[in-house]
C-alpha cells in the first residue's frame, strides 16, 4: 500500500519537474503564455476591484464575451468524443495513438470553461453557494445547476481516463479494462450531455425568442463536432513536428471526414434557423434581423456574422473538395472552421439574444479592452495547461518517462 | 528502456550546479515578482470581505438570533458608510394577503414621478443610476414594445399621439427568474412578492436573462448613494443598500406594504393611475378593478402569470 502511494507520489513529482523542462522553443512558448496569463490575471484583479462595470456588459446585454467563449469551449470539450468513438467503438487504429490528446484537450477546455464562468460572476467570493449540500444548489430546477454538475463530472471522467492510462503506461503495466472502459462509454454520452445542457441553458428562456428554439441543441453539437476536431488536426501536426511522436496522415484524414460531415450538418441547421426567422416575418425575428442585417441602423454584429458565414462556407467547400487531401488545404479549412464557428456561436449567438431587449430597446454591446484581456488570459492559461499535459504525456507514451528500474523489480515488466 | 539517452531525467539522479541553482532562483523570484505585480490592483479593494459575511447562510436557513446578528452587523456598516441610523428590519409576509397591482393606462401621463419616487424610496444607486420602473412612450395603435421608447424629453407630458406604458417587476405567479437561479437566491414569498437575498446572490445574471419584462438590474459597480439621500426605513429583503455584484429589482415596497402602507410609486403618481392591494380581500379596490375593468397582462403568451395588470378606462 505504501509502496503504491510512494510510487504514485513520485510519479506526480516527476510530472511536475518535467513540466518545467524542455527545449528553447518550449521555454519561449511557456514564457509567452505565462506572460499573457498574468496580463489576464491583472485585468481580472481590476474587475474584482471595480466590478463588472469594467466590462462592456449592461443591464440590456447582461452576458458578453465571457459567456460566448464559455459556450464555444464547452463544444471544444465535447468534441473529444469524435476521437473516442472511432477508437473505442469502431476500433480505429490510426486514431488509437492520438485519442488521448483529444481527451487532454477536453480537460484543458473544461478548465477554461470553469474560468470563464467564474470571471462572469459578480460575486465569485460566494462560489460555495453552488456546492451541493454545502451551499443551496437549485437542482434539478435550474439548468445552470445541471451545467455545474455535468461539466465537473465530465472533467473528472476525463481526468480519470487520461490519468489512469498514462500512469499504467508509466508503470509499464497493462491497464485493467474494467477500470477505464466503463468510464469511456460514460464519457461518450456525457460529452453529448454537456453541450446539450449548455444549449438548454439558453433554450429554456421563454422570454428570449432567439434562443428559445428546439434546433439550438443540435446546432451546438454539430458546430462543436466541426470546430473541435479541426483544432485537434492542427494540434496533432504541431505535436508531430516538435516531438517526433508518430502520427499518421490517415489519422488526420479521418478527422477531415468528421469535420466535413459535421460542417455540412452545421450549415444545414443554420439554414433552417435562418429560414424560420426570416420567412415568417414575425416580431420574434428581430434578433436575427439585428444579427444578419442590422436593426434600425444598429449593425455592430453584421460584419462579424457574414465573415463567419463566409469562413464556414469556404471551410465546407474546401473540406468537400479533394484539394483538402493535401495537408496544407486541410489546415486552411480547419483554421476557417475554428474561427468561423467561434464567431457564429460565441458572439453571434449570445449577443443577439439580448437585442432587442424584452422591452424592445436596442442597446449594442462591444467588449472593453479589460474584458478582452481577461479572455486572452484565460485562453493562455488553457493553452499553458494543455502544453503541460502534452509535455508530460508524450514522453510517457513514447516510453521515455517510466518508473525507474530499481523500483520495477517487484512488478512484471511487459516486454515490448 | 532501449534508448536510454532520450530518457527523461529523474530529479533524484540530477546534480544541481551552483550556476543552475542561481539561475533557477532567479527564474522563481522573477516569476513570483510578476505574479505579485499582476495582482497589485487588489490593493485598491475597498470594503474587504469579513469572515461573518463570507460564511453567512441563506436567508431561509438563518435562525431568529442569527438574523438579529446579521441585521446588527449590516446596520453598523450602513451607519459607518452613510452616517444614518437605519431602521433595518426583516419584514415578514402577512397571512391571507396576496398583493396585486393594476395600472390605468388611460390615466398615466408619462410624468415618471413613479420612477424617481422609487429610486428615492429604495436606495437605488445614483451612479450608475439604477431604476426599477421603465416608462415606455408608445405610439397609439400598437402594443408592440419595440415601437416604444424610454427616451422621451418633451416640454410637457402627455404628448398627443402617444400613450405611456410603465413596466416594472410583474411579480409573476410562475416566475422564470426564480426557476433559473442556480443557488435559490431569489424566491416567491407567500404574499406573491418575489424577493432576492442580496447576501446570497452570486451575480451570474441568469435571472436577468430569463425575465421577459426586463425588470431586473445588476450592480455592475459599487452602488453610490449620497448620504443625505439615504432612506433609513429599510427592509432586509427590499431596500437596504445593496453590495456590488448582485441583482436587484422591484419588490412592491414590501417594507411599506407589509406594514399596511402603499408602494412609493403609487403615492407619487399624480394622476391616480396606480391601484394596489390585497386580492384575497373581496372588498379591496384592486378586487373591484380586476372584477369590473377589462384588464390584461403583458406578454401573456410567456406563461408567467403576472400579478401586475393593465387596463384602459
Amino acid at each position: 500500500m505504501f509502496k503504491w502511494l510512494r510510487d504514485y507520489l513520485y510519479f506526480l513529482y516527476r510530472c511536475f519537474v518535467i513540466s518545467f523542462q524542455g527545449s528553447g522553443y518550449f521555454y519561449t512558448w511557456m514564457t509567452f503564455l505565462t506572460a499573457l496569463s498574468l496580463i489576464g490575471l491583472n485585468a481580472y484583479c481590476k474587475q474584482l476591484v471595480y466590478g463588472l462595470s469594467v466590462t462592456g456588459m449592461t443591464d440590456h446585454v447582461s452576458w458578453g464575451l465571457y459567456i460566448a467563449n464559455f459556450t464555444y469551449l464547452v463544444g471544444m470539450a465535447a468534441a473529444a468524443v469524435m476521437l473516442v468513438i472511432p477508437v473505442y467503438i469502431y476500433k480505429n487504429k490510426n486514431l488509437g495513438d492520438v485519442v488521448i490528446f483529444g481527451e487532454l484537450f477536453a480537460i484543458a477546455s473544461i478548465i477554461m470553461c470553469l474560468l470563464f464562468v467564474t470571471v462572469d460572476l459578480g460575486r465569485p467570493d460566494r462560489f460555495w453557494h453552488l456546492i451541493p449540500f454545502i451551499g443551496k444548489f437549485h437542482w434539478p430546477v435550474s439548468m445552470l445547476s445541471w451545467d455545474v454538475v455535468v461539466l465537473n463530472v465530465y472533467l473528472l471522467l476525463n481526468m480519470h481516463i487520461c490519468g489512469y492510462l498514462l500512469y499504467m503506461k508509466y508503470l509499464g503495466r497493462k491497464p485493467a479494462k474494467i477500470l477505464y472502459t466503463p468510464f469511456i462509454f460514460l464519457s461518450i454520452a456525457w460529452a453529448v450531455s454537456i453541450h446539450t445542457v449548455t444549449a438548454f441553458l439558453l433554450v429554456g428562456l421563454g422570454g428570449r425568442p432567439f434562443w428559445n428554439s428546439a434546433i439550438l441543441g443540435p446546432r451546438f453539437i454539430a458546430s462543436a463536432f466541426a470546430a473541435g476536431p479541426a483544432f485537434i488536426v492542427l494540434t496533432l501536426q504541431v505535436i508531430r513536428r516538435l516531438t517526433g511522436y508518430k502520427i499518421s496522415d490517415d489519422a488526420l484524414f479521418l478527422l477531415r471526414r468528421i469535420i466535413q460531415v459535421a460542417m455540412v450538418i452545421n450549415i444545414f441547421l443554420l439554414g433552417n434557423e435562418v429560414f424560420k426567422e426570416f420567412y415568417t416575418e414575425s416580431l420574434h425575428g428581430a434578433s436575427a434581423k439585428y444579427l444578419f442585417l442590422g436593426l434600425h441602423g444598429h449593425n455592430n454584429l453584421v460584419p462579424w456574422i457574414w465573415s463567419a458565414l463566409a469562413m464556414n462556407f469556404t471551410a465546407m467547400i474546401l473540406l468537400m473538395h479533394p484539394a483538402s487531401r493535401k495537408i496544407k488545404y486541410l489546415n486552411i479549412a480547419c483554421v476557417l472552421a475554428i474561427v468561423g464557428i467561434w464567431i457564429e456561436k460565441g458572439m453571434g449567438l449570445i449577443i443577439p439574444g439580448f437585442i432587442p431587449s424584452p422591452l424592445g430597446e436596442i442597446v449594442e454591446y462591444s467588449p472593453t479592452l479589460n474584458e478582452i484581456l481577461v479572455c486572452i488570459g484565460i485562453w493562455a492559461t488553457g493553452f499553458l495547461l494543455y502544453t503541460i499535459l502534452l509535455r508530460i504525456s508524450i514522453p510517457i507514451l513514447k516510453g521515455n518517462l517510466q518508473i525507474s528500474l530499481k523500483y520495477t523489480q517487484r512488478i512484471t515488466i511487459k516486454s515490448e | 528502456m532501449s534508448d536510454s539517452e532520450k530518457q527523461e531525467p529523474g530529479i533524484l539522479d540530477e546534480k544541481v550546479s551552483r550556476r543552475d541553482f542561481l539561475k533557477r532562483s532567479a527564474v522563481v523570484a522573477s516569476g513570483a515578482a510578476s505574479l505579485i505585480a499582476a495582482m497589485s490592483p487588489l490593493r485598491l479593494m475597498e470594503n474587504g470581505l469579513s469572515a461573518e459575511e463570507f460564511v453567512q447562510n441563506h436567508y431561509k436557513e438563518l435562525s431568529k438570533e442569527e438574523m438579529d446578528k446579521v441585521i446588527a452587523r449590516l446596520s453598523k456598516k450602513i451607519e459607518e458608510r452613510y452616517d444614518v441610523d437605519a431602521n433595518l428590519r426583516d419584514v415578514k409576509p402577512m397571512d391571507g394577503v396576496e398583493y396585486v397591482y393594476a395600472l390605468n393606462l388611460s390615466r398615466c401621463n408619462g410624468s415618471r414621478r413613479c420612477v424617481h419616487a422609487c429610486v428615492n424610496e429604495n436606495n437605488q444607486s445614483r451612479s450608475p443610476e439604477i431604476q426599477y420602473i421603465s416608462v415606455l412612450k408608445m405610439p397609439k395603435g400598437t402594443m408592440d414594445m419595440e415601437q416604444g421608447t424610454r427616451q422621451y424629453e418633451p416640454d410637457e407630458v402627455p404628448e398627443d399621439d402617444s400613450f405611456y406604458l410603465p413596466v416594472q417587476c410583474q411579480q409573476c405567479e410562475n416566475p422564470p427568474c426564480v426557476k433559473v437561479c442556480p443557488v435559490e437566491a431569489t424566491w416567491q414569498e407567500k404574499d406573491g412578492i418575489t424577493v432576492i437575498d442580496y447576501n446570497w446572490c452570486i451575480g451570474c445574471r441568469y435571472c436577468e436573462a430569463a425575465c421577459p419584462y426586463w425588470a431586473r438590474r445588476f450592480n455592475f459597480a459599487e452602488p453610490e448613494i449620497p448620504k443625505d439621500r439615504v432612506n433609513p426605513d429599510m427592509g432586509y429583503l427590499s431596500n437596504r443598500p445593496r453590495p456590488k455584484g448582485v441583482v436587484e429589482k422591484c419588490h412592491f415596497c414590501l417594507h411599506r406594504t407589509r406594514e399596511g402602507r402603499l408602494p412609493a410609486c403609487l403615492e407619487a403618481c399624480p394622476t391616480g393611475a396606480r391601484i394596489f392591494g390585497n386580492i384575497l380581500d373581496p372588498e379591496s379596490e384592486i378586487s373591484f378593478v380586476l372584477k369590473n375593468k377589462r384588464v390584461f397582462v403583458l406578454k401573456e403568451e410567456a406563461g408567467t402569470l403576472p400579478r401586475f395588470f393593465y387596463f384602459f378606462d
